[in-house]
């Protein structure tokens, strides 16, 4: 390791089953074990998960800010891709 | 009279008061927040399990007394927890260690409590025996991360090992207490736990480069209610509010 800092890890929490891991925060770790540690003691002390999943951060790689007009702004003018113009028969349940 | 079954509790529960009292030293002083929080994590669990057994002690000895009374009126003769617990936090080795040497323990002594004839007991295990097995990875993976780390880790761990492995042997203790409630298939028989204890030490410790000191001294008496020099400190921290405030609840 580099520096004396450890290294930063991104922490997913599935809460129930059935349901996506979901973006809860991050924490420092030395190494994989100690993260889904961290994780635990940090983000599901008070029942919040089922299971967990650890990235080191330095292993996302992000779309760039400088970015985000040519990425996002371009779906805002295409409303036809939001299924809002369906009718949903009675027939059907919770959508 | 005697009230074995009050005594075995009592034993049991104060194991679970005093480290938990010690271990919560740590809260706010962990050498990371993420590292701060489990500390204290497993100090909660412990005092959960001191409440659960302190109130089943108290429902065992029958004369008035609360789980509260018991943990915080007795005298520093009257805690029979080992010396092992009461040991103070050190460095972060001596600390992990402890708890590591305690887990160890703690384990395969869970895992046969559930089967006591007594349902209380079984019950309290039976709950008690899964925080004890993430204890028990959290502590061990210290000592492997330690021993098998810096030559800096490696000296502080071996060092703390010698220091606290002389406490080890008497959470073994036992005496006629045990001896009654064994025939009555309430307690455990330690002896028949020191296999599965070896093996997980020996396991863990060759994984972090790590032995055992060579040392044979084994030190006890905590079981009859002689302590160290520290834990007169300990209580003294641990009773201040009941002392200076009698029955004040919060």
């Amino acid at each position: 390791m580099a520096g004396k800092e450890w290294p930063l890890w991104e922490v997913f929490i599935r809460s129930k089953q059935g349901l996506n891991h979901k973006h809860v925060g991050s924490i420092h770790a030395a190494d994989a074990e100690m993260a889904v540690e961290n994780a635990r003691d940090v983000y599901t002390r008070r029942s919040e998960g089922i299971s967990i999943w650890v990235v080191e951060s330095s292993q996302v790689f992000a779309s760039d800010p400088a970015d985000s007009d040519a990425l996002f702004e371009p779906a805002n003018s295409k409303i036809y891709r939001h299924p809002t113009f369906y009718e949903v028969p009675d027939g059907v349940g919770h959508m | 009279m005697k009230n074995n079954l009050f005594t075995y509790t009592l034993r049991i529960a104060d194991d679970s008061l005093i480290l938990g009292q010690r271990l919560s030293e740590w809260c706010g002083h962990g050498p990371i927040i993420e590292e701060d929080i489990a500390l204290t994590n497993i100090a909660l669990d412990l005092i959960g399990q001191a409440t659960s057994l302190l109130e089943y002690a108290a429902v065992a000895e029958n004369k008035g007394r609360s789980a509260d009374d018991l943990a915080f009126l007795r005298f520093e003769n009257q805690y029979f927890n080992t010396q092992l617990v009461e040991q103070k936090n050190g460095d972060f080795a001596v600390t992990i260690v402890r708890q590591w040497i305690f887990d160890t323990f703690r384990l395969p002594f869970y895992e046969a409590l559930q089967h006591s004839s007594d349902k209380q007991l079984a019950a309290i295990a039976e709950k008690s025996l899964k925080e004890t097995k993430y204890h028990w990875k959290h502590s061990s993976e210290w000592i492997i991360r330690m021993g098998d780390g810096t030559e800096e880790s490696n000296k502080r761990v071996n060092d703390a090992l010698i220091l606290l492995w002389k406490f080890s042997d008497e959470l073994f203790y036992m005496d006629d207490v045990d001896k009654e409630l064994i025939s009555q298939g309430i307690a455990v028989d330690l002896e028949t736990l020191r296999p599965a204890f070896n093996e997980r030490i020996h396991y863990v410790l060759q994984q972090a480069t790590l032995q055992l000191p060579d040392s044979k001294w084994k030190l006890s008496g905590g079981r009859q209610g002689r302590h160290t020099e520290h834990f007169g400190h300990l209580i003294a921290e641990m009773q201040y509010m009941q002392r200076a405030y009698p029955n004040m609840e919060w």
